[in-house]
């Protein structure tokens, strides 16, 4: 492959990969009584850009799988068989291979070519069925037309081959702006398609004529052609001299041939092609745009093609990322060209620690400038009020630039569903809800395993077989529904059933089994957090899809990892909805700053219900030295940090001192500090980087003076004092 | 803080250009000792300054420091060492050393200055039971009257009883 080629891989990768995405989309949504020709015809152009790009690229294996999928597509939208849903799951299987390979291709893994022979023949075999009526659209192939564009800046003549002749192609295109490497380049590419002349006069770069012989398609040529060459000026002209006398008919004898193959394009078709320049350099202007414009002929895969060309010069730079989007709108509303970029995500992640230091700084100032008399420095205070309102405006907006609606990570679920629900025979819609809610796009990677994991066990565990729900008097098809929304400062993630619901015995004579310390009379919160210990299930039979025990307590432990909390909210018979609470964001956090013994701590906010100042009766001791106190009826244990960090506090009296209330997975405890500071919005920064984990801190930031402050874990503190305390 | 940018000055126009297998070395005081560490793993000298304190860190690990923008944790090699006293004041010195792709600061007594040594200057180091585990030394150095212990910082750093990394990870 020419290193010209190289640097659109990258691209290449990701358009397929997002190709493949929608393709999947398209396919669980499409129903198989009722199929929509609309979806079969996105599918079937997702499968042909891929196949285009991938033809270009040399990647041979995915052409071949793509190459039959798309035949049988092609069948299935020209209504010649009827869509099976084991047809459905021939083209999710395919799309596995594709990923697999384009895995693959990218460096990373093997694809196994087994696997792609077997769905390559399980295609094959599909759509052999009706191989019969196929063949006689196929056969005809001698239809051709001649297209001009309006502009006529650009003029290509289409012509059809028999499979076996070779025919010639003259093709002439502007050299100007091209490095001699990219001309040897293109040369020797269009060389492997066949016997290539070239005449071309040495010193006239700015028109380069050559001679073609060869068996291949005119798109294969323009394939090779289009990613280098300015489409404007390129043109392709079957050398009508040739001959091969069968070739040599007129466009009008053609045209009327080609009636007969019901391949003609009437104006308006036409015309909607034409209107996004050059209708995705997918070169099948068969992936139609609306129904009544599949053309049989033209788009049985071995067939002619037509092509359009493009009168703009803007849009020649026939590069992938614009090709494919071309494909995927047809000429639907075309989509503005310039609503995404592409950036990488170390830029992002630059931008976003610079901001960080911004902050820092305009925090440092301010509280230089709060030192000035604000009468004699008016000026300088309402600087710095506009100085803190930008910044915190552009933070938020360069925040945001990592935020992405979950939906990327909602829709992989209905695959992952509708592939659990036919192996457990169970029957089970999806139900999204907040797929818009947009959260970091770390998290967003973080969330997908665990969250996989849920849906599955809600799955396997939750939702019964449709004749226990029957009789149950439930719908005999249960529901999992999966919903994203805000809650203050945090993004919260349900994932909920209708099944049989947490069984609270079962849990707990598991629980006494695994010698786990159980009693009757604990919460049912408390009974659910059970399922998150390592190595318990309660499932009966362990499966291949879930119950060995693994896995709750990865999630818990992910989650956690995240900086968020997981809850469990159950009723036997009814259902299950598993909470997931999330922080917006990994790399900044709200929190209270407290002071001990000189000393500044930051406890992150979203785990403080309130402080107080206790009076000295609200103070008990338990067995002479565990403390809690009174809130509202209940008793929490109070955890003196300084008692936590050694320090030596300025306040030793729980009563002279402020007790910060925090709630961690289900448990309250009171936090004993000297002193509240303020609310701060923190960079978190990690202390493993130059130092080591340390016990009780989950980071440090750099506050507004400059100095440093330990960011407590909230979560692992309050365990602690449970512990303690039982 | 002259004193610190005096040093900043020197480490900066180091000596000669160092020859053939010589190696330069910033030296500083600890006690009564004279120690050598490699000038390239040195990023910068400052003052002792602002430190947060880590909780239920081993004694020589002092807190650690916001160094534009990068948390830091600075060592006091006195205390590690048992050697000099242990106090700060306008003078302390902290090393700011990247070693291993991490950053980290240690107290010294003094730093005197930036030596370049020929490799007749260096001596095997002799068996003999030191504050400092004779796996981390390098090897002796002598300038004229004096004595240097030459230390493999990176070594010293990355080993278990500094307690910097967490040894799972290994």
């Amino acid at each position: 492959m020419s290193t010209d080629l190289e640097q659109f891989y990258e691209i290449f990768f990701e358009e397929s990969s997002e190709l493949l995405a929608d393709m999947e989309t398209c396919l669980l949504r499409l129903d198989v009584n009722s199929p929509d020709l609309e979806d079969l015809n996105a599918i079937f152009r997702a499968a042909h850009s891929i196949k285009g790009g991938a033809g270009t690229f040399g990647f041979t294996d995915m052409t071949e799988m793509t190459h039959m999928l798309e035949s049988l597509l092609d069948k299935l939208r020209k209504g010649e068989l009827e869509v099976r849903s084991e047809m459905i799951d021939a083209f999710l299987k395919a799309g596995d291979v594709i990923k697999a390979q384009l895995a693959g291709h990218r460096g990373e893994g093997q694809a196994d070519p087994t696997v792609a022979a077997a769905v390559c023949e399980e295609l094959k075999r599909l759509s052999d069925e009706t191989q019969a009526p196929a063949k006689e659209l196929t056969n005809p192939a001698t239809n051709a037309e001649t297209v001009q564009v309006e502009a006529e800046v650009a003029e290509v003549e289409v012509s059809t081959i028999d499979d076996s002749s070779k025919l010639t192609y003259s093709i002439e295109f502007s050299g100007t702006g091209m490095s001699d490497a990219t001309l040897e380049n293109l040369f020797a590419n269009l060389k492997q398609l066949g016997n290539l002349e070239n005449l071309t006069s040495a010193n006239v770069i700015d028109l380069c004529k050559l001679k073609l012989t060869t068996d291949k398609s005119e798109e294969d040529i323009w394939e090779t052609l289009a990613f280098v060459v300015d489409p404007a000026t390129l043109k392709i002209v079957v050398d009508t001299r040739n001959k091969n006398e069968a070739m040599a008919i007129e466009p009008e004898e053609k045209n009327s041939i080609s009636t007969d193959a019901k391949s003609i394009i009437d104006e308006d078709e036409f015309s909607m092609t034409d209107m996004p320049p050059a209708p995705g350099y997918g070169f099948f202007p068969g992936a139609p745009a609306a129904p009544q414009d599949i053309d049989d002929a033209e788009s049985s895969l071995n067939s002619p093609q037509q092509q359009s060309a493009n009168n703009s010069k803007n849009e020649a730079n026939a590069t992938l990322n614009k090709s494919s989007s071309k494909a995927n709108t047809g000429a639907a509303a075309p989509v503005s060209e310039a609503s995404s970029i592409r950036v990488s995500i170390e830029k992002v992640d630059q931008m976003i620690n610079l901001v960080g230091e911004l902050v820092i700084t305009q925090a440092m100032l301010a509280q230089t400038a709060s030192q000035f008399d604000p009468v004699v420095f008016e000026k300088l205070h309402s600087g710095m009020n506009q100085l803190e309102r930008n910044t915190r405006d552009l933070q938020e907006s360069v925040m945001s630039i990592r935020m992405m609606p979950i939906s990327f990570v909602f829709s992989r679920y209905p695959r992952v569903v509708r592939d659990l629900a036919s192996k457990l025979n169970k029957r089970v819609e999806l139900k999204t809800v907040g797929e818009n809610t947009e959260l970091d796009k770390g998290l967003i990677e973080k969330i997908a395993d665990p969250l996989t994991h849920l849906v599955r066990n809600s799955l396997d565990h939750g939702i019964e077989v449709p004749e226990k729900r029957t009789a149950a008097g439930k719908p005999a098809q249960g529901t999992i529904t999966l919903r994203a929304f805000h809650q203050g400062g945090s993004i919260v993630i349900e994932v909920s059933d209708d099944g049989a619901g947490l069984n609270r015995g079962k849990i707990l004579s598991k629980a006494r089994e695994r010698g786990l310390p159980v009693h009757d009379g604990m919460t049912d919160q408390e009974v659910w957090l059970l399922i998150f210990e390592a190595g318990f299930s309660t499932a009966d039979t362990v499966t291949d899809v879930s119950g060995r025990g693994v896995g709750m307590d990865v999630v818990k432990r992910n989650i956690q990892g995240m900086g968020g909390r997981i809850d469990i909210e159950s009723a036997f018979g009814v259902g299950t909805r598993i909470s997931i609470r999330l922080p917006l964001t990994l790399a900044i956090l709200d929190g209270l700053s407290v002071a001990v013994g000189g000393q500044m701590f930051i406890v992150p906010l979203n785990y403080i219900i309130e402080s107080l100042q206790p009076t000295a009766a609200d103070i008990k001791t338990v067995s002479g030295h565990g403390r809690v106190v009174q809130v509202r009826g209940e008793y929490l244990p109070v955890i003196a940090l300084h008692e936590i960090f050694n320090l030596r506090p300025n306040v030793t009296e729980v009563h002279e001192g402020i007790l910060v209330i925090l709630e961690a997975e289900g448990h309250k405890a009171a936090l004993f500090v000297d002193d509240l500071v303020g609310q701060h919005q923190v960079v978190i920064k990690s202390l493993e980087s130059n130092y080591r984990r340390v016990q009780g801190v989950s980071g440090a930031t750099i506050m507004g003076d400059g100095k440093v402050a330990l960011i407590l874990d909230t979560a692992a503190l309050v365990m602690t004092s449970q512990q303690e305390a039982v | 803080m002259s004193q610190e940018q005096a040093i900043a000055a020197t480490a900066k126009s180091s000596g000669p250009i160092p020859s053939h297998m010589a190696n330069e070395f910033l030296t500083f005081r600890l006690g009564g000792e004279e120690y050598g560490i490699e000038i390239l793993k040195v990023q910068e000298i400052r003052g002792y300054d602002s430190i947060t304190q880590i909780a239920n860190a081993p004694e020589f690990i002092k807190g650690v420091v916001n160094l534009r923008g990068i948390i830091v944790p600075i060592i006091d090699m006195r205390i590690k060492f048992r050697l000099g006293t242990a106090d700060y004041d306008q003078f302390t010195v902290v090393i700011i050393l990247n070693v291993a792709g991490r950053v980290m600061g240690i107290v010294v007594d003094g730093v005197s200055d930036v030596l370049t040594l020929e490799a007749e200057q260096m001596r095997p180091t002799p068996e003999f039971g030191s504050v400092i585990d004779t796996e981390y030394i390098m090897g002796l150095g002598t300038v004229e009257e004096r004595m240097l212990i030459l230390i493999d910082i990176e070594k010293l750093m990355n080993s278990g009883d500094m307690g910097l990394i967490d040894q799972n990870i290994n």
